[in-house]
């Protein structure tokens, strides 16, 4: 009986595929093992080996043809002992289906000879008995799915990975077909490359933070029992990954300017001692210098627009408001609210919004829109004495501001040296969206808004 | 003239090699394997499936012995020795031939003769015996990949060298030619104790001495506790830390010192002697010192792909270390092939392969010990389920008997199973299945487990772990 040979399903998603190349002539002899055929998926290219012995009667898809439906008939094989011709005069007749061995344990061929592809797929078969051909090497792990976003993993990995909280579609699975056990999870602890989010778009994917040391070597570095092992939480890894993102794709440059801000400490103290006070006398608000400096901020990119944008690959986004991030330091790490719309807002708008953010932030009650997007961010460690330091741009934003400690200082005005409050700012700008002139002029306007607080009026 | 060149030669057909060798030609390698006594080695001929066989015979003649139990008359039951012998023996010549199909069916081609590797890609086979129809004969075979499935052979100690015919090994006590009155095992491992509860179940009156503290000593204690009061109540003796120092043999009969473990010393004049004091590997004469493979305490060196130190040459089953069981020959085999070919598979887990001894009553076990799991400081949780709970258990008119699970408390992977009982060693897969696919109790406890059976106790276990437990 010939031997029907039929498009094989390289994965268990796999639909079509385009047949590249027959390594086998008609005629030519083919033995178990033998690599008669080359197939193309979106994903891969792989090679399809005989399982049984013969002589290749008849190629049926001949090569370069695109999207061949799996289980479509390809090649007709004459078993040993057969007439070559009459095997081949039989092809897609009533030989005997038989599917060219998967790379993977496929989907079983259609009981029908040649029936065309797009049938509802069959239950996965139990692994046949017959030899399985895989490729000889393993494909790169990609998230073993049943195509509706479940991804294949045991129940003790998904435990596992809950525990330490790592996303398990974005472990590599090295089980059979791809499938996540538990070691992976332990490799993944263990800081081995995580694959990106599935949920990101394509084109935009973050690159997995790629250690130059393993784990290993850096324990090693270490005596035993000198150190302990934490555990990474969420906001750690995301931390970890969202800044490694940044600085590894975001060209950065830095401007530093000091700002003198004795008229604003001035304007401060004034308006928060006329601030209304309640029955309990507790202040409707309290300006920080912080407030001030969201407030300029947010001016400053609506007097600068061009500054005030985000890079993606498609275009430009020029922001029509000044959404200010205030980074907020937390016990175990840290989080960026967002003050949205703050160029509109009153400074003490601002300032209470900015308490009830860093309220919830501290008790990590923030909701996801609070914290995500922005358009530019502020990152204050002028409370810890800091005089100037550069901050990590927090993507898509295209700019951060690092504000140092107001102080006073020796200044020389007009020939003459005088103590001024002084406070220095630095200006990370992400070169692709920001080049040097503009972000000059926005940190210019900046300067400007923060050194005279009553232009903020304006 | 036959072609001497292969891809793969493998050294040895017995459980492990001859499974190599199909799925080696499965994967489109060209195949030979060399053998020098019988196809399907020491497990089919000698071992695992004999002894079965025998076990079989003793079970049925208790279950005779007992036929009121179940309100059925059984007269002048008794038992032909010879005819159990006969049996046993036809059984593994049917297997024996059911290899030397298998090899033809897979296109293996098979030598006869003994084996020797003269350097990496090189197999001299000398003479030995007559090989079944259509083998080719000794020669030299040229092959890229070496497989040695060599095996192993009883552990001989001194001071109690077995003479074949007062003192035997599994080979000679597998064929009697009448069962002795008195018999003394010495070691209470699986060949051991399977002996003895042959032997004592036609009526020899049977001695166990072990040198450890525990008999089984790999079974989890309790289960070992549990079957070491079965053997006593079945009249067994057992002793345990203590051992055989001397064998005097006289006549028709041996005359055992034995030395228990504060120094005292005793003697037992028995009519036989059975040394199951273990196995150790077949490496000599294969020409590995010459080759420099790495060997350690009798066995050879390999990693988690079956590849020793040497490029081309790889080893599996007993030849390369314990567990010395026939499954883990066969798994080892097709992983090793399957690396060859460049599929990379995962390294075996030592601790995924069970074990089971057809003792009467069974025991059967996969994964960590409780005492293991301490050792390696696992916080656990511990379930049992006696046979006395089960319904079905208690129609067989088989209640005696445990099931035992192990749970790391942390994470809720199942660590081991334990079983002694009727029946448990058909039982026992059905944990493997589950540690293989790593589940948790959860999903344990959502499996519906058909009643009335036995393997409601494996659920019934799980849920005890986890303060469930339905039936007792």
């Amino acid at each position: 009986m010939p031997i029907n040979i039929l498009m094989p399903a390289l994965s268990p998603t796999m639909e079509k595929g385009n047949l590249a190349k027959w390594l086998k002539k008609e005629g030519e002899k083919v033995k178990p093992g033998d690599v008669i055929a080359e197939i193309e998926t979106d994903k891969a290219t792989m090679e399809v080996e005989a399982v049984d012995e013969g002589v290749l009667a008849k190629i049926v898809v001949p090569e370069g043809t695109a999207d061949v439906p799996v289980n479509q008939l390809i090649a007709v094989l004459a078993g040993e002992g057969e007439d070559v011709k009459a095997a081949a005069a039989q092809a897609g007749a009533g030989a005997a289906p038989k599917a060219a061995p998967a790379p993977k344990p496929s989907p079983p061929p259609a009981q029908a000879a040649p029936a065309p592809a797009a049938k509802p797929a069959a239950p996965p078969p139990p692994p046949p008995a017959q030899p399985i051909v895989v490729p000889p090497a393993a494909q790169p792990a990609k998230p073993a799915t049943d195509g509706h976003g479940r991804v294949f993993s045991s129940p003790l990995a998904r435990r596992l990975a809950k525990e330490v909280g790592i996303d398990i579609a974005r472990i590599a699975g090295s089980g059979p077909h791809g499938r996540v056990i538990a070691r992976d999870v332990e490799a993944a602890k263990g800081g081995a490359a995580l694959k990106a989010p599935a949920a990101a778009p394509a084109g935009a994917t973050v690159p997995a933070i790629a250690p130059s040391m393993s784990d290993q070597q850096i324990r090693a570095l270490y005596e035993e029992g000198s150190y302990e092992v934490v555990p990474h939480d969420g906001m750690r890894r995301t931390i970890a990954q969202r800044l490694t993102a940044s600085v590894q794709t975001i060209p950065h440059f830095y401007l530093t300017v000091d700002c003198a801000i004795g008229k604003l400490l001035t304007a401060r103290e004034e308006i928060n001692a006329t601030a209304p006070k309640d029955k309990e006398g507790k202040a409707a608000y309290r300006l920080s210098v912080n407030d001030f400096v969201i407030k300029a901020l947010a001016l400053a990119l609506q007097r600068v627009p061009e500054a005030n944008v985000s890079w993606t690959e498609g275009g430009m986004l020029k922001h029509k408001h000044s959404d200010i991030g205030v980074a907020v330091a937390l016990p175990a790490g840290l989080i960026t609210p967002i003050v949205r719309n703050a160029e509109a807002k009153s400074l003490s708008a601002i300032s209470n919004e900015v308490k009830d953010l860093v309220a919830r932030a501290r008790a990590r009650k923030l909701k996801p829109h609070e914290y995500q997007g922005g358009t530019s961010s502020v990152s204050n460690l002028g409370m810890y004495g800091i005089k100037d330091f550069t901050a990590v741009i927090n993507p898509p934003q295209s700019t951060i501001l690092a504000v140092g400690a107001g102080e006073e200082r020796a200044v020389v005005r007009d020939g003459k040296i005088e103590a001024a409050q002084m406070m220095s700012v630095t200006m990370s700008c992400d070169h692709r969206a920001v080049d040097g002139a503009l972000g000059a002029e926005l940190i210019g306007a900046f300067k400007k808004l923060i050194e005279n607080p009553v232009l903020m009026v304006v | 003239m036959a072609d001497t060149s292969f891809d793969i030669i493998i050294i040895g057909s017995g459980p492990g090699g001859y499974v190599t060798a199909i799925r080696a030609s499965q994967l489109g390698f060209k195949t030979a394997i060399v053998e020098r006594d019988y196809l399907g080695g020491i497990c089919l001929n000698w071992g695992c499936i004999p002894t079965k066989a025998l076990l079989r015979s003793a079970e049925i003649f208790h279950y005779m012995q007992h036929a009121k139990d179940y309100g059925l008359s059984a007269e002048k039951v008794g038992y032909d020795a010879q005819a159990v012998v006969k049996r046993s023996r036809a059984v593994s010549k049917r297997l024996n031939d059911g290899v030397g199909f298998l090899m033809r069916k897979n296109k293996v081609t098979v030598i006869w003769g003994e084996a020797a590797i003269d350097a990496p890609g090189k197999v001299t086979v000398k003479p030995k015996g007559e090989g079944p129809k259509g083998a080719l004969g000794p020669g030299t075979y040229q092959a890229k990949h070496i497989i040695i499935a060599t095996g192993a052979r009883p552990r001989v100690l001194p001071g109690i060298e077995p003479d074949k015919k007062l003192v035997w090994t599994y080979f000679e006590a597998m064929v009697p030619d009448r069962v002795p009155k008195s018999l003394l095992v010495i070691g209470s491992g699986a060949i051991g104790v399977e002996f003895a509860s042959f032997f004592r179940t036609l009526g020899s009156d049977v001695t166990i001495v072990e040198v450890l503290p525990q008999i089984l000593p790999v079974e989890d204690a309790e289960i070992a506790a549990f079957a070491r009061k079965a053997f006593e109540k079945q009249g067994i003796k057992i002793m345990t830390g203590a051992k055989v120092t001397k064998l005097d043999k006289k006549g028709d009969g041996v005359t055992a010192e034995i030395e228990d473990g504060k120094g005292q010393k005793s003697s037992l004049a028995v009519e036989r002697v059975i040394s199951a004091v273990g196995v150790v590997g077949n490496i000599e004469n294969l020409g590995l010192e010459k080759l420099g493979v790495k060997t350690d305490r009798g066995t050879i060196v390999i990693d988690g792909h079956c590849r020793t130190n040497v490029p081309g040459i790889y080893a599996i089953g007993d030849v390369a270390g314990p567990p010395m069981l026939a499954h883990k020959a066969e798994h080892e085999g097709v992983v090793c092939v399957e690396a060859i070919k460049g599929l990379n598979p995962h390294p075996m887990d030592k601790l995924l392969i069970p074990g089971c001894t057809y003792c009467q009553p069974q025991i059967a076990s996969v994964g960590l010990t409780e005492a293991a799991a301490k050792e390696r400081k696992i916080e656990v949780r511990v379930g049992r389920f006696p046979f006395v709970g089960n319904g079905k258990a208690i129609a067989l008119g088989e209640d005696q008997g445990l099931v035992k699970v192990i749970f790391d408390k942390k994470t809720g992977a199942l660590l081991g199973a334990h079983m002694v009982g009727a029946e448990v060693t058909e039982l026992i897969q059905g944990y493997v299945v589950a540690m293989n696919l790593e589940t948790t109790e959860e999903e344990l406890m959502h499996t519906i487990f058909p009643h009335p059976t036995l393997s409601e106790m494996m659920k019934e276990a799980v849920l005890d772990a986890y303060g469930r437990v339905l039936n007792i």
